[in-house]
């Protein structure tokens, strides 16, 4: 598997990162290096096992109640936003 | 005038009940440590403000005899743990100005318990690296320079946090693990670190980078720092559906507990090439002092070990890639404007994050998008099990798994900086506990031949810190490290 900058490109669009012509030609040997040296996983043979996602296996894990037990921060959590108006959050405009 | 510097938290409590000191004037002095170590970088943030404060708090607290348990303790916080109305960054320029309006889970309970707030600890950016080299604020230098008087790098990526310990600037720290970034920042700076097992601290209100693999830990001087700290930051958290309810055991006491009887497990696979002779040598050193209190050496197996760094090359990419999504010049302080929304977040996402976390997000997204997903992740995730189900059987046959923290001891600034990969593979050791989700630590052994610590690692099985507490202490007794780094940093 090689990773080209065609590639790069592609994962960086997906990621929501623009990336320039040094950043692309960079990450493209870095990256191709990386999955080069993950690609070892292949020797294994994992056919039948089961995937574990996290280790944590408690299994009575509790379910709270369904009520409102907090809430009414409005101006805390706006408070670090980069552009706010009203209790708003403000973004470019997405609909024309 | 007392040393404050040399002294542990069990004999500063002891000093300080004693009035042989105040609250205020130890705390004076962590001030004047932190103040005179702004070259280690090892800070972003100071609150001296904050310390004094609380600090004539918990002396009327000692008068009255209702100190609490860690009542007037200073200790740093790694960047990652949001503290209310104290910036917290990450290390970051995406989060530069953030001031979390809530506290988390963890720091909240030291709080509770009467410690300090000193300050805010470097990190790599967003808990990514091996060396503290990745932080928007900069490098964190190690106190312990080479003998060629060379920088060192203090490990990472909690590499504020071990650095602030050795230089005596606050008396403990708090950091987080996702890969090792307790363990080996305390094994390049002679402290003690420890991860608890995956689920016995809150995750709530810490920065999130692998979710399935975070965990709060401290890093101390003394292993009885280390107990006394897990007992208080271990609770059970119904903000974190991954907080586990089981009962928390008094970790103190088990430092105090006989070793003897006790079957420590060495992996055959840990005895491979590629790490340093000095490293061996403690390492024998190391079984000599068990088997001297009584314990017995096993030799163990660990056949899928060597499979665990790739494995985690997939994981935690592929979590942070999703976590730090939220990063998008809405929310959170950073953001570079434009004229529609995509460039937006692009642009927002390309001049926040720095090389090594944008790589990490690019790998995670690779791994998890359409096409590549059975191939990678779902792989990944079935050689974890594989991992897990090692250790498993491991702890059949053994009380505690024994081995080195690191291949090697503290590399020099700028020295792995180039290689990515290279980086990575500094963490070969550490990197499969947090796979399985089990407690380790890391604890001082002694100095190499370049005059730099050495770090031992002790693996317990799931929910029992108490025996690698215990073995820890063992070690710490027969080892008998000076944490005492020349102070070149200080200028007379």
């Amino acid at each position: 598997m090689t990773i080209d900058s065609k590639l790069v490109e592609r994962i960086a669009k997906l990621s929501r990162i623009s990336l320039t012509e040094t950043e692309i030609k960079n990450l493209s040997s870095e990256l191709d290096n990386i999955l080069n040296w993950i690609e070892q996983l292949s020797e294994l043979d994992t056919e039948g096992i089961n995937p574990v996602f996290s280790s944590f296996d408690e299994e009575e894990t509790k379910y709270r109640n369904d009520k409102i037990n907090d809430g009414g921060y409005r101006e805390d959590i706006i408070s670090n936003a980069p552009l706010s108006e009203d209790g708003f959050f403000l973004v470019p405009k997405v609909v024309d | 005038m007392t040393e404050f510097s040399t002294l542990s938290i069990k004999e500063t409590i002891t000093s300080l009940k004693n009035k042989d000191f105040s609250v205020s004037e130890l705390v004076d002095f962590h001030i004047s440590s932190m103040e005179n170590g702004r070259e280690l970088n090892a800070f972003i943030t100071e609150t001296a403000d904050i310390a004094r404060k609380k600090a004539s708090d918990c002396d009327q607290n000692y008068s009255k005899g209702e100190e609490k348990p860690l009542e007037g303790i200073p200790l740093g916080i790694k960047d990652m743990f949001c503290t209310k109305g104290v910036k917290t960054t990450a290390s970051s320029k995406m989060l530069e100005n953030f001031v979390p309006p809530y506290e988390s889970t963890v720091t909240q309970n030291l709080w509770n318990d009467g410690a300090i707030l000193l300050g805010k600890l470097n990190n790599d950016e967003f808990a990514m690296g091996s060396s503290n080299e990745t932080s928007f604020f900069g490098e964190v230098k190690n106190p312990w320079k080479n003998n060629k008087d060379n920088f060192t790098v203090p490990g990472g990526s909690s590499g504020g946090s071990a650095a602030s310990v050795a230089a005596g600037m606050g008396l403990a720290s708090l950091g987080t693990d996702t890969g090792g970034s307790i363990r080996q920042p305390a094994s390049f700076t002679g402290t003690v670190g420890l991860k608890p097992t995956y689920g016995r601290c809150s995750r709530w209100g810490i920065i999130a980078f692998a979710s399935s693999l975070d965990q709060a830990g401290p890093i101390t001087k003394t292993v009885k720092d280390c107990a006394l700290l897990l007992n208080s930051i271990c609770s059970y958290d119904p903000k974190d559906s991954t907080s586990s309810q089981k009962k928390i055991p008094d970790f103190e006491k088990s430092t105090d507990e006989s070793i003897k009887g006790m079957k420590i497990g060495i992996p055959k696979e840990y005895e491979a090439d590629g790490i340093s002779e000095d490293i061996t040598e403690y390492l024998e050193k190391g079984k000599e002092w068990l088997t001297e209190s009584g314990a017995e050496i096993v030799e163990i197996s660990l056949p899928h070990i060597k499979y665990a760094l790739p494995c985690y090359y997939i994981i935690a990419p592929a979590e942070a890639s999703s976590n730090l999504a939220r990063y998008d010049g809405v929310k959170f302080t950073h953001r570079v404007d434009a004229d529609n929304i995509i460039d937006m977040y692009e642009e927002t996402r390309s001049q926040g994050f720095g090389d090594e976390v944008k790589r990490r997000i690019m790998i995670g997204t690779y791994v998890l998008s359409s096409g590549y997903y059975d191939a990678y992740y779902l792989k990944a995730q079935k050689v974890r099990a594989m991992i897990s189900k090692d250790f498993k059987e491991a702890f059949t046959k053994v009380d505690v798994i024994y081995g080195p923290s690191t291949p090697s001891t503290a590399f020099e600034l700028g020295d792995k900086k180039k290689d990515p990969l290279e980086m990575y593979l500094n963490d070969v050791f550490t990197v499969p506990v947090n796979l399985a989700g089990l407690p380790a630590m890391s604890v001082p052994v002694g100095l190499d031949k370049e005059k730099l610590p050495v770090g031992m690692q002790l693996i317990g099985n799931s929910f029992d810190e108490e025996s690698i507490l215990s073995i820890a202490s063992c070690i710490e007794k027969s080892a008998k490290f000076d944490l005492n780094p020349n102070k070149w940093w200080i200028n007379e």
